[in-house]
C-alpha cells in the first residue's frame, strides 16, 4: 500500500505533447479511476506511472520514493492490460508466477501466492491450463491474478473490461470491488465507460486534452461538475444544456432564454452573478420532476421506455429535454405535461471559460 | 399438404468452360513435369539405349548403376569419388548456416519490433537495403575481409558468409512477425521484470515455432541450392553438392554420361525438393507473410 503522487509531469509521444504539466496526488488504499474520452491521455498517464513510457519532465513518486526513472519491474506495481497480455506458450500457473520465478523468489513462497491469488479469484481448476483454453472473463481473472501475486503496493488498470461482454463486464465489476475492499491496495484504474467510474471508484479524475478537468469523488463530479465539459461527459442521457442570460434583480436571479424564464434563486453560486451574464444552464434528466403541480408545462415528444425507468424528451419552449421518469406511467407523444425543476440541484455555467458559476 | 422445397443440385456437370481450365491444368503441369520425367527415365537407361536418341521412350533394360557411380565414383575434375562427399559438405554448410541466421534474424527483429532502439529505423532501412544488392558485387571486397580474417577458404567462412546474407530477409520476416505480436504482451513481461534477453528467449522464441518452420524452410532450400557462394568461399575441401555437381557434368574427359549426369542432378537437388514436397503449405505462408506485411 503506497500514495503516488506525481509532479508537473509531461509525457511527449512522437513529438506531440500528450500531457502536459499535470499534477496528481493518490492517495493511500484509494480506488482511483482515470477517466476521458479517448486520446485524453488517461492510458498514456497510467503507462508513465507503470515506467512504459519514459516521461519528458516532472517527477512521479511511489510510496514517498522518486521512481520517474525506475525500471517498470522496480515500482513495486503490478498492471492488467485490456486485450489480456497473458503469456500464450505458458499454463495459467506459469503466469502468473512468471515475475516471481524471474525476481527468484523462493519455490513454496511462488506455491503460496499463487494458491492464494488462483483462490481469490476462483482460479482453482484452470491452473494447469493455456490460455487458448480459456473465455475472456477467466483470461482477465488469470491477469488480475499475475498482477496480485506480485503483492504490489499499486496496482494499475488499463481498460480491464472493455474487451468483456456486457454481462460479464458488469460480474468483474463487482469482483474488482469486492477485491478492493478485501485487499486495501492502491489502486489506479483507467476507463472511458462513465459506469465503471461512478461504481469503482472512491474518486474520479475527469481528464480531456491532457489536462485534468476535474478530481472529486463519484458523487460530486456527478452532481457539481467544475466545467461544461465534465457535465456533458458524465452522464446517460446527457444533462440538458440551455444557452441564456442572468437576470439579476434585487434578492431575484433570473435565468431568461428566449421563452424560457426560471427562477434560479436558491442555486448555490460560488462567484456573486453579474446581470446580464451569458450562461450555459444544466439540467440532469433526473432533475426534472413530471407533476401537475409543475410550474413550467411542455409537451411530450418521444418516450424511451427502459425497463425499470423511462426517458420521457420534453419539447420546452422549442428546446428538448429528457427526463427520466422512475415511476412507469402512461406518457404518450403529443401529451402535454407539468413539470418542475429544484434550482439548488442544477448547473450553471460561465459561457465564455465553461467554468461553473 | 406441405409445400415441398426442390433442393438445389450443386452443379457437377462438365460444361466448355470447366474442360477449359482443365485443359490449361493439366499442360501447365506437364510443361513443368516433362523435363523430371525425362531426367527419371534417363537416369535409369544404360548409355546404349540413350544413344538411340528416343528420349521419351521408357527404358527396355533398367539399370541403377548410374545413380551408383553418381552418388560414389563418378569423376569430379581429378577425384573420382562421386558426389557423396558433397552431400555431406552440404549439409555442414546448411545446418550451421540454418540455425544462426535464424538465431540471429529472430534477435534483430525482436529487438527492431519491441525496444525500438535510437536510429533503428535508419539500421532495418540499411539492412534493407542489403537484400537489394547483387551478391557479385560483394563477393571482390567480402574474399579481401575474409582472407584478412584468415576465415577463407573454410567452413566457418562460408558458414559467416551465409549468416550475413540470410540477415536481411530473417530480420524482415521475423520483425513482421512480431509486429503482429500485441505490444500490451511485451510490456507485462517488462513489469514482471523481463529483460532484454529473457523476454526473448523465454517469452518470444517459444511464440515464434511457425515463423520459425518457415525461416528453416527458406533457408535450407536457400543454402542447399547456393552455388556461387560455395564455389567461392567454402575452399577445396568443403566444395557442396551443388559446386560437385557442376564438376561431374562439365568433367570433359571421355564420352558424356547422360545417365549419370541425370542421376546425380536429381540428387542433388533431393533435399530441397523433399522440403517443398513435405512442408508446401508452409513455404507459401512464408512467403505471404513476408510479401505482404511490410
Amino acid at each position: 500500500m503506497s500514495n503516488v503522487s506525481i509532479r508537473n509531469l509531461c509525457v511527449s509521444l512522437g513529438g506531440n505533447r500528450i500531457i502536459e504539466n499535470l499534477d496528481l496526488d493518490v492517495i493511500e488504499s484509494e480506488f482511483l479511476v482515470l477517466l476521458g474520452p479517448s486520446g485524453c491521455g488517461k492510458s498514456t498517464l497510467l503507462h508513465s506511472i507503470a515506467g512504459l513510457i519514459d516521461v519528458a519532465d516532472g517527477s512521479i513518486a511511489i510510496g514517498g520514493e522518486d521512481m520517474t526513472w525506475a525500471d517498470p519491474a522496480d515500482r513495486r506495481i503490478g498492471m492488467v492490460f485490456q486485450s489480456y497480455a497473458l503469456y500464450p506458450t505458458m499454463s495459467v500457473e506459469g503466469n502468473m508466477s512468471f515475475g516471481l520465478r524471474i525476481g527468484g523468489t523462493p519455490k513454496a513462497e511462488i506455491e503460496r501466492r499463487v494458491k492464494r491469488a488462483a483462490e481469490i479469484l476462483h482460479l482453482e481448476p484452470l491452473l494447469k491450463r493455456k490460455p487458448s483454453q480459456l473465455s475472456g472473463g477467466q483470461r482477465q481473472r488469470v491477469a488480475i491474478g499475475r498482477a496480485l501475486v506480485r503483492e504490489a503496493d499499486v496496482l494499475l488498470f488499463d481498460e480491464p473490461l472493455s474487451n468483456l461482454d456486457a454481462k460479464l463486464r458488469a460480474e468483474l465489476r463487482r469482483e474488482l470491488k469486492l477485491l478492493h475492499r478485501k485487499l486495501r491496495s492502491t489502486m489506479i484504474y483507467v476507463t472511458h465507460d462513465q459506469v465503471e467510474a461512478m461504481t469503482l471508484a472512491t474518486r474520479i479524475v475527469v481528464m480531456q486534452g491532457g489536462k485534468i478537468q476535474q478530481i472529486g469523488t463519484p458523487e460530486s463530479v456527478y452532481s457539481k461538475p467544475d466545467n461544461l465539459f465534465v457535465a456533458g461527459f458524465l452522464g446517460a442521457p446527457g444533462m440538458n444544456f440551455l444557452n441564456g442570460t442572468l437576470a439579476c434583480d434585487r434578492s431575484m436571479v433570473r435565468f431568461a432564454a428566449g421563452q424560457v424564464d426560471l427562477d434560479v434563486s436558491n442555486y448555490a453560486f460560488k462567484h456573486e452573478p453579474r446581470h446580464d451574464m451569458t450562461v450555459v444552464l444544466g439540467i440532469r434528466p433526473e432533475q426534472i420532476q413530471i407533476g401537475d403541480q409543475g410550474n413550467l408545462t411542455g409537451v411530450v415528444s418521444l418516450v424511451e421506455p427502459m425497463g425499470n425507468h423511462e426517458i420521457v424528451w420534453i419539447d420546452y419552449c422549442g428546446h428538448s429535454l429528457a427526463a427520466i421518469v422512475q415511476e412507469m406511467r402512461e406518457f404518450k407523444a403529443d401529451d402535454r405535461v407539468r413539470f418542475s425543476v429544484d434550482a439548488a440541484k442544477i448547473s450553471i455555467f460561465d459561457q465564455f471559460d465553461e467554468a461553473r458559476l | 399438404m406441405n409445400a415441398t422445397v426442390t433442393r438445389a443440385r450443386r452443379n457437377t456437370r462438365l460444361d466448355p468452360a470447366r474442360i477449359g481450365i482443365y485443359a490449361f491444368l493439366v499442360s501447365a503441369a506437364a510443361f513443368f513435369l516433362l523435363p523430371l520425367y525425362i531426367m527419371l527415365v534417363t537416369s535409369v537407361k544404360p548409355m546404349d539405349e540413350i544413344r538411340l536418341g528416343n528420349i521419351f521412350a521408357l527404358p527396355l533394360s533398367f539399370t541403377m548403376e548410374p545413380w551408383q557411380t553418381a552418388w560414389s565414383s563418378a569423376c569430379t575434375g581429378v577425384d573420382c569419388e562421386g558426389i557423396r562427399g558433397g552431400f555431406w559438405n552440404s549439409l555442414a554448410i546448411v545446418a550451421p548456416s540454418t540455425v544462426l541466421s535464424i538465431l540471429i534474424g529472430a534477435l534483430n527483429g525482436y529487438a527492431l519490433s519491441f525496444w525500438r532502439a535510437r536510429g533503428a529505423g535508419l539500421l532495418f532501412g540499411i539492412l534493407m537495403m542489403g537484400a537489394f544488392i547483387p551478391v557479385q558485387v560483394m563477393i571482390y571486397p567480402l574474399v579481401q575481409i575474409l582472407a584478412a580474417l584468415h576465415l577463407f577458404s573454410s567452413l566457418p567462412g562460408i558458414i559467416l558468409i551465409h549468416v550475413i546474407f540470410g540477415m536481411p530477409v530473417m530480420t524482415l520476416l521475423f520483425r513482421n512477425y512480431y509486429a503482429s505480436i500485441p505490444e500490451e504482451l511485451f510490456k507485462a513481461a517488462r513489469i514482471d521484470g523481463g529483460g532484454f534477453f529473457r523476454i526473448f528467449l523465454q517469452l518470444m522464441l517459444p511464440m515464434s515455432t511457425p515463423i520459425i518452420i518457415v525461416a528453416a524452410i527458406m533457408q535450407v532450400t536457400g543454402i542447399w541450392n547456393d552455388y556461387i557462394l560455395g564455389l567461392v568461399f567454402a575452399g577445396r575441401e568443403n566444395l557442396p553438392m551443388t559446386v560437385q555437381l557442376n564438376n561431374v557434368i562439365n568433367t570433359t574427359t571421355g564420352v558424356r554420361l547422360y545417365n549419370v549426369n541425370m542421376a546425380a542432378t536429381i540428387l542433388t537437388s533431393l533435399v530441397p525438393l523433399s522440403i517443398y514436397l513435405v512442408s508446401g503449405r508452409w513455404f507459401v505462408r512464408g512467403i505471404a507473410a513476408g510479401a505482404v506485411k511490410g
